[in-house]
């Protein structure tokens, strides 16, 4: 059986709004959530991509698995919302 | 200031006071288009009276409802607004609601205080499995659940709404969305002709009509005053006002937001065009409006929320809507008093 997670486990590479790959520099190979910010070569802190994902994220549920980049099938509810990739199994509000 | 010195510095608002809040006829059209061109400075004052004709004529309770989606993607349709649309690329995938989940969040409205929970399906119009789904569904909750049961299943037949009605359904929503003039811009699959149809076939049986609109979509103030003049000629017992989310993957997908100060005319409008219909805060508030634009509405006209999230998107936490109406000293409106 498919294991159902919190989002708190949510950990990817793909962003869950729009289901694009992070830039490489944004996650550490799956073990941390992307950064908001990137450092860049000269130790400058600049805006990461996906900032407006991130803030859409807010509203709504994630459509794209954060692991494959899969199209999730999502269920919205009054109080709670599902969201389930057919490979990485079930995440939950 | 009171409302009425305030209405005074406007002409269109001292009409409106007399004719609306004294006399309880909504605003025609040309008189609309007046109060949604009203200066930015005006909005107060035209959100002030627009709560006191709601109070005045609707009272003080506000009505608390739920929504959820039994079929999600996979529309034929082409609303170019919605996500939910098989014909654009959106990143909805389509799904079905099981029954128990569907009895679930009906449980979960009910404890909020809601009185309505609404069930939607993304279809042209129900065949016979949906039909059969929306029975059984009916009766669990039924069952279970103290709570007025809405439908909004598309375009009717004459005996789906017989059907409907029969099986108990307190209130049928099929929203006009725009205004006529602007409709083909936005659905080219059926037409406006056809959604009239379908809302008076569902007051001729006898279910409260909820008929919507989405503005923020591009049309023009003078659409937007055409819409609301439509919809209280149709006289729908309830009016869900969206505002424009725009989806990825739609026709609409680069809209720009609606302005909030054009949000909060809209209100004042709707309510001045409708003095006693229920105007219920739906989808896109958030975004557009952010929290003090909940407030602001709230005192503004709107008297029905949805509570929680809408059909693929999230809305702010129920608790905070609830706990708003307290703050407002705003009573939920209590189940008996709907029947």
């Amino acid at each position: 059986m498919i294991p159902t997670r919190s989002t708190s486990s949510i950990i990817g590479s793909f962003c869950g709004h729009c289901g694009e790959l992070y830039p490489k520099e944004t996650f550490d190979g799956g073990s941390a959530p992307p950064s908001n910010v990137l450092q860049t070569g000269d130790g400058q802190v600049a805006a990461a991509p996906h900032q407006e994902c991130a803030a859409r994220l807010q509203l709504e549920p994630p459509r794209y698995c954060g692991q494959c980049g899969r199209r999730l099938k999502v269920q919205v509810s009054p109080h709670a919302w599902t969201a389930t990739c057919s490979r990485h199994g079930t995440t939950a509000s | 200031m009171t409302t009425i010195s305030r209405t005074t510095e406007y002409p269109i608002l001292e009409t409106a006071r007399q004719q609306v809040l004294e006399g309880g006829i909504g605003l025609a059209e040309a008189q609309l288009l007046e109060v949604l061109r009203l200066p930015d400075p005006a909005v107060p004052a035209a959100l002030e009276l627009a709560h006191q004709v709601r109070l005045k004529h609707c009272g003080e309770d506000v009505e608390v409802e739920g929504i959820i989606s039994i079929k999600t993607g996979g529309c034929p349709e082409d609303c170019h607004f919605c996500s939910q649309s098989g014909l654009f690329d959106s990143p909805v995938r389509g799904v079905w609601l099981d029954i128990p989940e569907l009895v679930k969040a009906a449980k979960e409205t009910a404890v909020t205080g809601a009185t309505e929970f609404c069930i939607v399906a993304a279809v042209r119009g129900p065949d016979i499995k949906l039909m059969n789904q929306i029975k059984f569904a009916i009766d669990r909750i039924n069952e279970e659940v103290d709570i007025n049961i809405a439908c909004s299943l598309g375009m009717l037949t004459r005996r789906q709404v017989d059907q409907l009605a029969s099986w108990g359904v307190h209130r049928y929503n099929h929203n006009l969305e725009t205004a006529r003039s602007y409709f083909p811009q936005v659905v080219t699959t059926h037409s406006y002709e056809e959604r009239l149809e379908t809302c008076a076939m569902v007051k001729d049986a006898g279910m409260e009509l909820c008929c919507g609109a989405l503005i923020g979509m591009g049309e023009s103030l003078e659409q937007r005053a055409e819409l609301a003049a439509q919809l209280a000629a149709l006289e729908p017992h309830e009016v869900p006002l969206n505002f424009l989310n725009p989806r990825p993957g739609t026709p609409l997908e680069n809209q720009e937001l609606m302005d909030g100060k054009d949000a909060l005319r809209a209100i004042a409008a709707f309510r001045l065009a409708m003095p006693r219909t229920v105007l219920r805060y739906a989808g896109g508030r958030e975004l557009t409006l952010g929290d003090l634009g909940t407030r602001e509405g709230l005192l503004g006209g709107i008297n029905a929320v949805i509570v929680g999230n809408y059909l693929t998107t999230l809305g702010r936490p129920a608790a905070a809507d609830l706990n708003l109406l307290v703050d407002l000293n705003m009573p939920i409106k209590e189940l008996q008093k709907t029947l």
